[in-house]
């Protein structure tokens, strides 16, 4: 149990209406399960975060809930000082690619035009200005020579690429991403930080969660290590140290760098 | 035989052949639509059981109706029963699946068979009664278009026309939702809503097609023209208008040639039509076709 006193400062501090995406006090629950416990975190315009911890440390659910895409036990998520519903069109998110079935009838192109459905009537067919939009974001991700292949017959990295692609042509302030590098090759990896960087030199935020932890601090300027809560959060160089990445992933991380077990079952 | 065939085809057999034949065609385009969003939403065992749970609703109206008015057989009000416990049906699979730990076929399949079985007990009754007997109704279970009668055939036409629009308006939301539903969400639309409207559009077109093609065969026509349509397309735009255009030939082909013969069941020569396309399509279809998928993999990669 809390203090009083420190429960009540606690609960007072309320989501910063300056920060691209701020949570406070955040608890989810699947059933009795508590995966995340009073969470509270904030990323500041333009900068570029990793979310890291070890399996089941609740990455993904933080995403989700903030987006209300999962139900929230307790704590809130503003975007932008707003509630997500009030201000969607300015965030973009990339799911997990296993989360799609890719036989799905689609081509590239058709995938990144879902990214403007909302931005269409009931009845209105996607125009010339439509697919030039998603064409240039199939080029920023170097997929525009493949816009019309089926998806299921691009390879796990191109199909990551195209997600990105949906995500850029909502040309949003913020961007959040769940494991963009999950199951990818170097090659798209390399591309997926090149069009992050770009975005994030262009003022955008975007926030990652991130597995392989020999490249958090090359792609990332601050970090937020989770292990059902937050066990720091802040500046890469101030956070991401070996004390704090010991207690994040419970003593199982020794050599700083390593890529662990757990760390490269995601990829 | 052949004559009558083509007449009906060709819809000059005469006013109310020429409306059976339209309708049976707008069903099977709506049916084919629909049928593409709930079978790539993997709902087509689902669509199955909605189907068969008409029945028992079917049967309380048409023993109602007798009772009340001695005439059983008025298509509005047998529709409204079906779409009760079909209804029904649907929110019975949602709460199995919801709250018990039964996988979604499993309850899918129990309320399939429970309802149809007791749809069938009530049949039972209806033969029992001495007033309408129950003539009014075999046509319900295969589908029969020949006895149909010009209101019906009337209703089943604008009920079709007014579901096509309503499929028009969500074809955009029931893609991004069979896709991502987690991206669908994020970009405002409601799953659940978007789900319920598939569905509820779903049983509209059931019900509207339980007379021509009757409850047992007519979730035929929202699987088999979208799994046709696959073959030629990789779009879901494109399979949408492929699967429609197939169910309304399947529609118009099955209705005609029971139109030519007496004592021909519309609804499995609907099927049969439907199935021939698809044999086609498996075996030629352009895009994931047998003959073009061997012609791809004999070219050097």
């Amino acid at each position: 149990m809390l203090a009083p006193a420190a429960e009540a400062a606690r609960t007072s501090a309320r989501p910063n209406p300056a920060m691209p995406l701020s949570v406070r006090g955040l608890t989810v629950a699947y059933g009795d399960l508590e995966v995340l416990r009073d969470v509270s975190v904030d990323t500041p315009p333009g900068s570029m975060t990793a979310i890291v911890g070890p399996n089941g440390a609740g990455k993904s659910t933080l995403l989700k809930a903030a987006l209300d895409l999962v139900p929230r036990k307790a704590g809130e998520a503003t975007f932008f000082g707003r509630r997500f519903a009030e201000v969607r069109r300015r965030v973009a998110f990339v799911p997990q690619r296993a989360a799609v079935d890719w036989d799905f009838p689609a081509t590239a192109i058709d995938v990144v035009l879902m990214g403007l459905y909302a931005d269409l009537g009931l009845f209105r067919l996607p125009g010339r200005r439509h697919r030039d939009r998603a064409l240039a974001a199939l080029e920023r991700v170097g997929m525009a020579d493949l816009a019309h292949r089926q998806i299921g017959r691009l390879s796990g990295g191109q199909q990551q690429r195209v997600f990105l692609a949906r995500a850029l042509v909502q040309d949003a302030d913020l961007t959040l991403l769940d494991e963009p590098f999950a199951g990818v090759d170097a090659a798209t990896e390399r591309a997926i930080v090149a069009v992050l960087k770009t975005l994030n030199d262009g003022g955008r935020t975007v926030v990652a969660v991130h597995h392989d932890l020999s490249t958090v601090e090359a792609y990332f300027d601050r970090v937020v290590l989770l292990a059902g809560r937050v066990v720091a959060a802040g500046p890469t160089g101030a956070v991401f140290t070996e004390a704090a990445l010991d207690e994040t992933y419970g003593g199982r991380l020794t050599v700083r760098g390593e890529r662990l077990p757990d760390a490269a079952a995601g990829r | 035989m052949t004559g009558a065939f083509l007449d009906a085809l060709t819809f000059q057999a005469g006013y109310n052949t020429t409306l059976v034949t339209l309708g049976s065609a707008l069903l099977g385009a709506n049916a084919g639509a629909i049928g593409t969003f709930v079978t790539l939403r993997r709902r087509a065992l689902v669509a199955d059981a909605i189907s068969h749970a008409t029945l028992p609703g079917l049967v309380i109206a048409f023993i109602l109706m007798a009772l009340m008015t001695g005439e059983g057989r008025f298509l509005p009000g047998l529709m409204v029963g079906a779409v009760a416990t079909a209804a029904l049906g649907a929110v019975v699979i949602d709460w199995l699946v919801r709250s018990t730990r039964l996988e979604e076929d499993v309850g899918t399949g129990a309320v399939l068979s429970v309802f149809f079985g007791a749809g069938v007990v009530l049949m039972t009754v209806v033969q029992a009664m001495e007033t309408g007997g129950q003539a009014g109704l075999g046509s319900f279970l295969l589908g029969a278009t020949a006895g149909m009668r010009y209101a019906e055939a009337v209703t089943i036409a604008v009920s079709a026309l007014l579901a096509g629009v309503a499929i028009a308006a969500l074809a955009r939301r029931f893609t991004l939702v069979c896709f991502d539903p987690t991206f669908a969400a994020t970009t405002g639309i409601d799953i659940r809503r978007a789900d319920l409207s598939m569905i509820a559009l779903l049983v509209a077109v059931v019900v509207i097609g339980l007379e021509v093609a009757g409850l047992v065969l007519v979730v035929a026509l929202a699987i088999i023209p979208p799994a046709a349509a696959r073959f030629w397309t990789d779009r879901v735009g494109r399979m949408v208008l492929i699967a429609a255009g197939i169910g309304a030939v399947a529609g118009l082909v099955g209705a005609s040639i029971s139109a030519a013969g007496p004592n021909l069941p519309t609804g499995p020569l609907i099927v049969l039509t439907a199935a021939a396309i698809f044999t086609v399509s498996l075996v030629f279809g352009s895009a994931r076709g047998l003959v073009p998928l061997l012609g791809r993999r004999e070219r050097p990669a």
